[in-house]
């Protein structure tokens, strides 16, 4: 049977179709749907939402352990997080399979980076396959498990966002059949210990030799010969760009780019007499073809910046300047937070208060457009209270006033140990913890401050301002962030507190059914109306400016911080 | 066929874009498509690539290649002038939906004819939006416009509207193939 699937869906499929017990991952773009998708079709597999990556990476290594097949999903900058556990796995005996998807951004469509994490598997020294396709998403993910258990080794399925999220047909199978856990020890295998994790480097070191025999023998990497004058070797959506620009090319297709299949590229490399490698980002597969005395083109010529299209591999080969037909300046549309996000008038109180604003990673990192322009650091999950601790302490207390946002599920993905550091080494900071219920910038996943899981089911829900005491923080208050007055004084009063304090800004994001807000537009009244653009500075798309006078369009949910702030009292209700 | 679909989050651009792929691979043809998710739910541009044949590679349509731009929006569908040739046909909805700069009052909101019209001359506009008030469904307008795109394409109106029936849940299945239905009679010209 064929179905249209994105390149998630079809990871998804695989991972059914190889008979997989266990996945746990964290949302991220590119990423997300894999896990939605697995349970929402494949309710067999148990799939659980991971506080974070490596929480998600250690818990399906417990089920591989079990004897099970388990699957891990993260995007690229997630494989950082998970990358402490990844490093020491290969070391350990593998009983059930175990794949890490890794789903990378080229082009930044939604991260702050745009690394490589092929570099990840060379580090790791782990075989790393690369669907071009849905189809070969789907039946690359399936054959990683098949390497894991032959090999004793974990797989790397590496995406990128147009594989992610571009949809293709894919020929379905039959599921695989779940293989039973049972308790086995292993200990000398799994404790790795010095004496241990010495004994079994030499196998990680075979075990590569073992896999690069695979890797010039899999039909994963193929030639496909024509003009033999161009020879192209490719791995990921960039074949398809190269195939598109010159289909009649000779192709040597890497669907298993490591361990690098030498002696294929060998072999293609003598048939053909001017040699390319095309690939997105870094020179991987090039320093490796260069490493066997073999000389080609491909970063000399081709951008290691951004994603690739066909235009781009057409002009660089052909010797073409690379560039974009001509396009007009339109105003641009960049992404905001949404009519009556809680997150708005939290930062628009913060900014009233004159802190320096640490930020993080979620829909509050949108804040930092204009003319809220209140988010001053974004690095990575969970770095925003370490960086107002860092600089309070360098600062010295009182001396200026440091703050930082983070969101719910940030804080419990990688919040939680900078709060504990911030209480242990009394940083002289403020904490705003943005509790909007949900994972809000991926699409609204549930996390443990909910308590609901993937699957539906309710379980504990964290009591946050227990947790935050716990902490060892002793000022922490919650509010209400529509209420603007009393917001901006429980950040003044927190900011004049001599130790960290912490605010927790609790409101349900406007996409979820449980919003505080009314759902029904305000109006300006025109007659009352100055014009002196105070609602405007909230950059909310619901208050628009013209005619020397504000107006209230439909996308208004009615939140009420417009009409709080207006100093004439001219935006009120429907009348 | 290289179909480039344009507008703004929240118009269900991507059903649209998901249902012509559905159609188009029933109808037997190889096909791909290529989006970008994440902030498109929060009012950014969002643009859907199709693509169908015999054979496809590249999920994205090189520049200069594209046969149909159906736009749910009119300043966007200047936003993607490469992929044009001078025999693109471009489907407009006449829906305005202004930029954060416009709406704060920093700049006009655009006419776009002109530097459409420097790149083809079949250009044409719409009601879809007017029709999708007119039905009561103001979400509607996806498939109204998919109704209009699909005149111009080769399956016939039944495999459309059995694929409608497939992938809409029942609720506002009727409405949606009523509207889809109007759509392809909408005088495209």
């Amino acid at each position: 049977m064929k179905k249209i699937l994105s390149g998630n869906e079809a990871v998804a499929r695989g991972a059914f179709e190889a008979g997989v017990s266990f996945a746990a991952a964290y949302p991220g773009t590119p990423s997300t749907e894999i896990l939605e998708t697995i349970a929402k079709e494949y309710k067999g597999i148990h799939a659980e939402w991971a506080p974070n990556e490596k929480v998600a990476l250690e818990v399906a290594i417990g089920a591989s352990y079990a004897g099970a097949r388990s699957l891990a999903v993260m995007k690229h900058v997630g494989v950082n997080v998970a990358a402490d556990p990844l490093m020491t796995l290969p070391y350990t005996f593998i009983r059930g399979g175990i794949v890490l998807i890794s789903a990378d951004d080229p082009e930044l469509f939604s991260s702050q980076n745009e690394q490589d994490n092929r570099h990840y598997a060379r580090s790791a020294k782990i075989a790393m396959l690369e669907p071009a396709s849905s189809e070969e998403a789907k039946d690359f993910t399936r054959e990683a498990f098949k390497i894991s258990e032959e090999f004793g080794t974990p797989v790397m399925v590496r995406t990128t966002t147009r594989i992610s999220h571009s949809m293709g047909i894919v020929e379905l199978s039959d599921p695989g059949e779940k293989k039973a856990p049972s308790l086995e020890r292993h200990p000398s295998e799994w404790v790795m210990l010095p004496a241990n994790a010495r004994r079994r480097h030499p196998i990680i070191e075979e075990r590569v030799l073992a896999l690069k025999k695979l890797s010039n023998t899999t039909p994963m990497n193929f030639m496909e010969m024509g003009d033999i004058k161009l020879g192209i070797i490719s791995s990921g959506v960039a074949y398809q760009y190269a195939k598109e620009a010159f289909p009649g090319a000779s192709f040597l297709k890497l669907g298993m780019p490591y361990p690098f299949p030498d002696e294929l590229v060998r072999a293609f490399a003598a048939k053909v007499e001017e040699l390319w490698v095309v690939e997105e980002l870094d020179p991987f597969m090039e320093e490796q073809v260069r490493a066997l005395g073999i000389a080609c083109h491909g970063k000399d010529r081709i951008p290691m910046c951004g994603e690739l299209n066909p235009d781009i591999v057409r002009a660089a080969i052909s010797g073409e300047p690379v560039m974009k037909p001509a396009q007009p300046v339109l105003p641009g549309r960049p992404p905001n937070m949404c009519p009556g996000c809680p997150h708005r008038a939290m930062l628009w109180s913060l900014r009233r208060n004159k802190c320096f604003i640490a930020g993080d990673i979620g829909c509050y990192t949108l804040g930092f457009l204009p003319p809220l322009d209140a988010i001053d650091t974004c690095l990575c999950m969970g770095a925003g209270i370490n960086h107002a601790h860092g600089m309070s302490k360098v600062f010295g207390p009182g001396k200026e006033k440091i703050a930082a946002v983070i969101g719910d599920s940030t804080f419990y993905h990688s919040g939680i140990t900078g709060l504990l550091n911030l209480a242990y080494n009394r940083g002289v900071a403020l904490v705003v913890i943005l509790d909007n219920r949900t994972t809000a910038m991926t699409g609204s996943q549930n996390h443990p401050g909910t308590g609901v899981t993937i699957e539906g089911q309710k379980n504990t829900t964290i009591d946050l301002e227990g947790l935050v005491r716990a902490l060892g923080i002793e000022w922490v208050k919650t509010i209400n962030p529509y209420d603007v007055k009393n917001a901006r004084k429980t950040i003044k009063d927190a900011l004049a507190h001599d130790g960290p304090s912490v605010i927790i800004s609790k409101a349900p994001c406007v996409l979820l059914k449980s919003r505080a807000v009314p759902g029904k537009p305000l109006v300006v009244d025109q007659d009352k109306c100055t014009g002196c653009k105070v609602c405007i500075g909230l950059g909310c798309p619901a208050v628009e400016f013209g005619d020397e006078m504000a107006h209230i369009n439909e996308v208004c949910v009615g939140c009420g911080v417009c009409a709080d702030l207006c100093p004439q009292e001219a935006i009120g209700g429907v009348k | 066929m290289n179909v480039l679909m344009t507008g703004v989050g929240g118009q269900g651009i991507i059903l649209a874009s998901d249902v012509l792929t559905e159609v188009m691979m029933r109808y037997g043809c190889d096909v791909k498509k290529s989006e970008i998710h994440g902030m498109a739910q929060r009012g950014g541009s969002v643009m859907s690539h199709v693509r169908f044949g015999e054979h496809v590679a590249s999920p994205l349509i090189p520049y200069g290649s594209c046969d149909i731009v159906l736009s749910f929006e009119e300043l966007e569908t200047a936003r993607y002038l490469p992929y044009l040739r001078k025999d693109t046909t471009v489907i407009i909805n006449r829906f305005r939906l202004s930029p954060p700069t416009v709406i704060a009052g920093k700049e006009a909101y655009p006419d776009i004819t002109p530097v459409l019209r420097e790149k083809t001359r079949d250009i044409r506009l719409v009601e879809g939006s007017a029709l999708a008030l007119e039905l009561g469904n103001p979400r509607g307008v996806n498939i109204i416009l998919l109704g209009t795109l699909s005149a111009l394409l080769k399956p016939e109106e039944s495999l459309w509207i059995e694929t409608i029936s497939d992938m809409l849940p029942v609720k506002i299945r009727a409405v949606n193939i009523e509207g889809f239905k109007r759509g392809r009679l909408l005088n495209v010209q």
